[in-house]
C-alpha cells in the first residue's frame, strides 16, 4: 500500500498530467458512449458526434432524443453502479494492502450487510414503499447506515479475530483458503436463513422521483448513492491520511516490522482496517438493497469478483485506485447493459481483470516502485 | 531452514528405520503395490455393497451408481492435488477444466451434434482439450503472484459455465446438451446403463488406478521434484535451473487433463451436460476435498475425495431419513419459527465444507491423511520454535545461527509460491 505514500511526482506535473488525461479520458468517453447510444437505439444515425457536442440541448432528432441527456443519463447511471462496487472494492484494497490476504469472504459481507439493511428497514422499521417526506427519509437513510455499517464492520473484524489472525505467519495458501471457507460459511448461513430466493429490500427511496432532464430522466436515488459514496470515500481519505491510527495503517502497510518496532499496534491496526472494510460493503449493502429492491444469499459472490477486478484495476493497496476502478468497472457495466449485453457483463470484467493483470499488474495508479502490487 | 533439517534428521531417520520389510517391499515396487491396492478396494467395493449394514441403505447398483459418481470426485481431487498440493498453486476454477471435457464429450457423442465417436480415443481428447484450455489459460497467468493466480483461476472458473449458458446458439444455453450416446459395452463386464452402472464402477476403478500410478511416479520423477523445488521456494528452484514457468504450466496442464477425463466420464455417465453442473461449487467442493485429503499426499486425496463425497451423497440422506423417524415438532421462539421438520441435511453440504476447511486451516492444515513434507513445511514455524528453545538453553549465542533464524522467520518475507513478498505480481519476467 506504498501509494498511499505521497506521491513522488512533482505537483506542477501531475496536475497537469491530471488535467490531459482527464480530457482525453472524457473525449474517448463521449465517442464510446455516443456510439453505444447509436447501437443500442437510443440515438437515431443523424446524429453525429459534432453536433451532438455543440447542439447538446436545443436540438432533438425526430425520436425526440439527443445526446447530452442520454449521455448523462447514462453516466450518472454508470456512477451509481460504481459507487457501489468502489466502496467494496476498498475493503478488498484495504486488506490487502495490510496484510496481504486476498479476502474472498468481503462479497459476502457486503451481501450480508444488504441483509442488514432489509432487517432494518423492513423488520424493525416496518417499511415497505417509497416514503415521500424528506425528513422521515433522510433519518431513514441515515439510520439504515448507522445500523449496518457497526454490525458488519464488527463481524469482519470478529472473522479476523476468530480465523485470520491465528494464520497470520502461515504459509500463504492457508489464509486463502480459510478465506474461501468463511465465503462459504457465510453465503450458506443466509442461504439457511433466508432461503434460496430474492427477498424483497424496501425501497424507501421513491423510484418515480426522477429529474426531467431533456429526453432523458435521472434518478434522484443513483445521485443520493453517488454522494453517500463520496461522502464516505473522502471521510476514508481524510481519516488515513490526517488521524493518527491512518497514519499507524499506512505505516503497517508499508513495513508490518518497522511500524510495530515503532510502537505501532499491529492487532489494532489490523482490527481497524477490518472494521474500515465492513463499514464500508454494509454501507455498499445498503445502497444495493435500495437501488435493486432485491437481496439474495449469493449476491456477494459476483460483486466480489467484481469488486475485486477493480481494486486490481486501481492499483491493489491504493484507496483512491479502487474508488476509481469502481467507477470504471461501473461504466463497463453500464455500457454491457446498454448495448444489451448485461449477461456479459461478468465476462467483460473478466476479461478487464486478464489484460490489467498480465500488462500492467499494479493497476492504474500502482506504482511500479512499490514493493508491492 | 538448515537448523530445521538437522533437527528433523533423527526423527526422520527413526521412523524409517521403523519401517517394516514389507514396507520396503512396497516401496520399491510402488506400481505394483498402487495396482493390489486398488485391487483390493475394488474388490472391497464390489463385496461389501452385498452385506449388511450397506446393503440395508442402498441397493447394490445404487451403490455402484454412488461409487463412480465418487470417482468422478476422487479423479478431480487427484488433478486438483497435482496443482495445488504439489505445484502449490491455488487453482479456485477447476471446475472449467471438468466442463470443458464434459462438453467435448458432448460435441461429438449426442444427438444434437449428430456424431458418434467411440468413447475410449474421446477420454483421451476430452482430456487433450481441457489441457489445452488449460495451458491457455495457465501461460499468461502462471508469471503471476499466487494470489493474484486464484483469482484469475476463479474468474476463469466463473466464466466458462457463463460461456456456455450465453452461447445459446451453440450450447443450449441453460437447456444443456441432453442425450449424449452412453460409451460402448465393455466386453466381459456388461453394458453402460443407468440402471446398470457396474460397468462404470469398474471403467471409473481402472481410470482411478491409472491415474494413480501415473501421478505417483510423477510425484517421484525430475518433474515432481521440481514441483517440490517451486512450491516451496520459487527463487531458489529458478536459481538452480528450474524453468518455474514451464514446470507450473506442466502441473496446471495436468490437472486440466485429469479434470477432462473426469469430465468426459461424468458426461457419458449422466447423458446430460449444463452450465449449472459446473459452477464454483464444484471447484469448491473439490478444493475442500484436497485440503481434507492432505495436499501433496495422492491416496490421502483420493481417499478424502472419495469420503467426502460419501458422506454427501450417502450420509447427509441417511440422516434426513433417520430425521424423519423422529416426527419433530416446529419450534417457536418468538420471531424465530424454525420447522425442524423440514431441515434438509443436504443443503447443509456447502456449510460443513466450509467449516471442514475453515477448522482444517486452523487446526491440521496438513489435512486428515497428511504427506510427511506437506506437514514439515506447514508446521515450520513450530519446529523452528522448537529449535530456539533447544538452541537457546545454553546461553552461548550462534551469531550465524541467529542470523539465519531471523531471516528465515516464516511470514516475514516467505510467501506460498515462494517469492519474497517484495516481489511484483509478474515480477518474474
Amino acid at each position: 500500500m506504498t501509494a498511499i505514500a505521497t506521491p513522488r511526482v512533482a505537483p506542477n506535473t501531475r496536475v497537469v498530467r491530471i488535467i490531459v488525461i482527464a480530457f482525453a479520458a472524457v473525449l474517448v468517453y463521449a465517442l464510446i458512449l455516443w456510439r453505444a447510444l447509436l447501437f443500442a437505439g437510443e440515438l437515431t444515425a443523424g446524429n453525429s458526434l459534432p453536433g451532438a457536442l455543440f447542439h447538446v440541448l436545443t436540438r432533438f432528432d425526430a425520436t425526440g432524443n439527443a445526446f447530452l441527456p442520454q449521455a448523462i443519463q447514462q453516466t450518472v447511471n454508470a456512477l451509481s453502479i460504481g459507487a457501489i462496487y468502489a466502496l467494496v472494492a476498498l475493503g478488498y484494497t484495504l486488506v490487502y494492502g495490510i496484510i496481504e490476504l486476498i479476502n474472498f469472504a468481503h462479497g459476502d459481507i457486503y451481501m450480508l450487510g444488504a441483509f442488514a439493511s432489509v432487517v432494518f428497514l423492513g423488520g424493525i422499521m416496518g417499511q415497505a414503499a417509497g416514503v415521500h417526506d424528506l425528513l422521515p427519509l433522510f433519518l431513514l437513510l441515515i439510520g439504515a447506515l448507522a445500523f449496518t455499517m457497526p454490525i458488519i464492520g464488527l463481524l469482519n473484524v470478529g472473522i479476523e479475530r476468530a480465523v485470520y489472525r491465528p494464520l497470520r505467519n502461515a504459509p500463504r495458501l492457508a489464509p486463502l483458503i480459510t478465506a474461501i471457507g468463511v465465503s462459504f460459511i457465510l453465503q450458506n448461513v443466509a442461504l439457511t436463513v433466508a432461503g434460496s430466493g430474492d427477498r424483497k429490500a424496501p425501497q424507501i427511496f421513491p423510484l418515480e422521483w426522477q429529474i426531467p432532464f431533456g429526453s432523458a430522466s435521472i434518478s434522484v436515488l443513483s445521485i443520493v448513492t453517488f454522494i453517500v459514496a463520496l461522502v464516505l470515500m473522502s471521510t476514508l481519505q481524510a481519516f488515513i491520511t490526517r488521524s493518527r491510527l491512518g497514519r499507524a495503517m499506512r505505516a503497517t502497510a508499508q513495513d508490518r516490522e518497522a511500524s510495530s518496532l515503532m510502537g505501532v499496534d499491529l492487532n489494532q491496526t489490523i482490527a481497524l482496517t477490518f472494521l474500515i472494510g465492513g463499514m464500508l460493503a454494509g454501507a455498499a449493502g445498503v445502497v444495493w438493497g435500495l437501488k435493486f429492491g432485491y437481496v439474495k444469499f449469493d449476491l456477494g459472490f459476483n460483486a466480489g469478483l467484481k469488486a475485486f477486478t477493480a481494486a486490481v484495476l486501481g492499483g491493489i493497496g491504493n484507496i483512491g485506485g479502487a474508488a476509481l476502478g469502481g467507477f470504471v468497472i461501473g461504466f463497463i457495466e453500464n455500457f454491457a447493459s446498454s448495448l444489451g449485453f448485461s449477461r456479459w457483463s461478468e465476462f467483460l470484467v473478466f476479461m478487464v481483470l486478464t489484460f490489467v493483470l498480465i500488462f500492467k499488474p499494479t493497476g492504474i495508479l500502482g506504482q511500479a516502485s512499490g514493493d508491492r502490487a | 531452514m538448515s537448523a530445521g533439517q538437522r533437527a528433523l534428521r533423527p526423527r526422520f531417520e527413526r521412523v524409517r528405520a521403523g519401517r517394516s520389510r514389507i514396507r520396503d517391499l512396497s516401496e520399491q515396487h510402488r506400481s505394483a503395490t498402487i495396482f493390489i491396492g486398488m485391487l483390493i478396494v475394488t474388490l472391497l467395493m464390489i463385496y461389501l455393497p452385498k452385506y449388511p449394514p450397506f446393503n440395508g441403505i442402498l441397493r447394490e447398483q445404487s451403490w455402484f451408481d454412488a461409487f463412480a459418481n465418487a470417482g468422478v470426485y476422487v479423479l478431480l481431487a487427484m488433478g486438483l492435488n497435482v496443482v495445488v498440493g504439489l505445484a502449490g498453486l491455488l487453482d479456485l476454477g477447476y471446475a472449467a477444466f471438468f466442463a470443458i471435457g464434459a462438453y467435448t464429450y458432448a460435441y461429438s457423442n449426442s444427438p444434437y451434434s449428430g456424431l458418434d465417436l467411440p468413447f475410449l480415443p474421446m477420454l483421451v481428447i476430452g482430456a487433450a482439450v481441457a489441457a489445452v484450455f488449460g495451458i491457455a489459460l495457465g501461460a499468461p497467468t502462471l508469471r503471476l503472484r499466487g494470489d493474484y493466480l486464484a483469482i484469475m483461476t476463479l474468474g476463469f472458473g466463473e466464466i466458462v459455465p457463463i460461456v456456455f449458458l450465453n452461447l445459446e446458439n451453440w450450447t443450449q444455453g441453460t437447456n444443456g446438451i441432453g442425450g449424449i450416446f452412453r460409451p460402448e459395452e465393455l466386453p466381459g463386464i456388461g453394458r453402460f446403463g443407468a440402471l446398470t452402472p457396474f460397468a462404470y464402477f469398474i471403467l471409473m476403478a481402472g481410470i482411478v488406478t491409472i491415474a494413480m500410478v501415473f501421478l505417483y511416479r510423477l510425484q517421484d520423477s525430475r518433474v515432481g521434484r521440481a514441483w517440490n523445488a517451486i512450491r516451496e521456494d520459487e527463487l531458489a528452484a529458478a536459481a538452480n535451473g528450474i524453468n518455474t514457468v514451464t514446470t507450473k504450466l506442466l502441473a496446471f496442464a495436468l490437472g486440466a487433463t485429469t479434470a477432462g477425463l473426469a469430465g468426459v466420464f461424468s458426461a457419458s455417465k449422466l447423458t446430460i451436460v449444463s452450465p449449472d453442473q459446473f459452477y464454483f461449487t464444484v471447484s469448491f467442493t473439490v478444493l475442500a476435498m484436497v485440503i481434507l485429503g492432505g495436499m501433496g499426499n495422492i491416496w490421502g486425496v483420493a481417499a478424502g475425495a472419495f469420503v467426502v463425497f460419501m458422506i454427501q451423497t450417502v450420509a447427509l440422506k441417511q440422516l434426513n431419513t433417520i430425521k424423519e423417524g423422529f416426527h419433530l415438532q416446529p419450534l417457536d421462539l418468538g420471531p424465530i419459527h424454525w420447522d425442524l421438520a423440514k431441515i434438509d441435511f443436504t443443503s447443509y453440504q456447502f456449510l460443513l465444507y466450509g467449516v471442514a476447511l475453515v477448522a482444517m486451516m486452523l487446526l491440521r492444515p496438513e489435512g486428515l491423511f497428511p504427506s510427511q513434507r506437506r506437514r514439515r513445511e506447514l508446521h515450520i514455524a513450530d519446529e523452528m520454535l522448537a529449535d530456539h528453545l533447544v538452541d537457546e538453553a545454553p546461553v552461548v549465542i550462534d551469531e550465524a545461527a541467529v542470523a539465519s533464524s531471523l531471516g528465515e522467520t516464516p511470514g516475514a518475507d516467505e510467501t506460498f509460491d515462494g517469492t519474497t513478498r517484495g516481489d511484483e505480481p509478474g515480477g518474474d519476467r
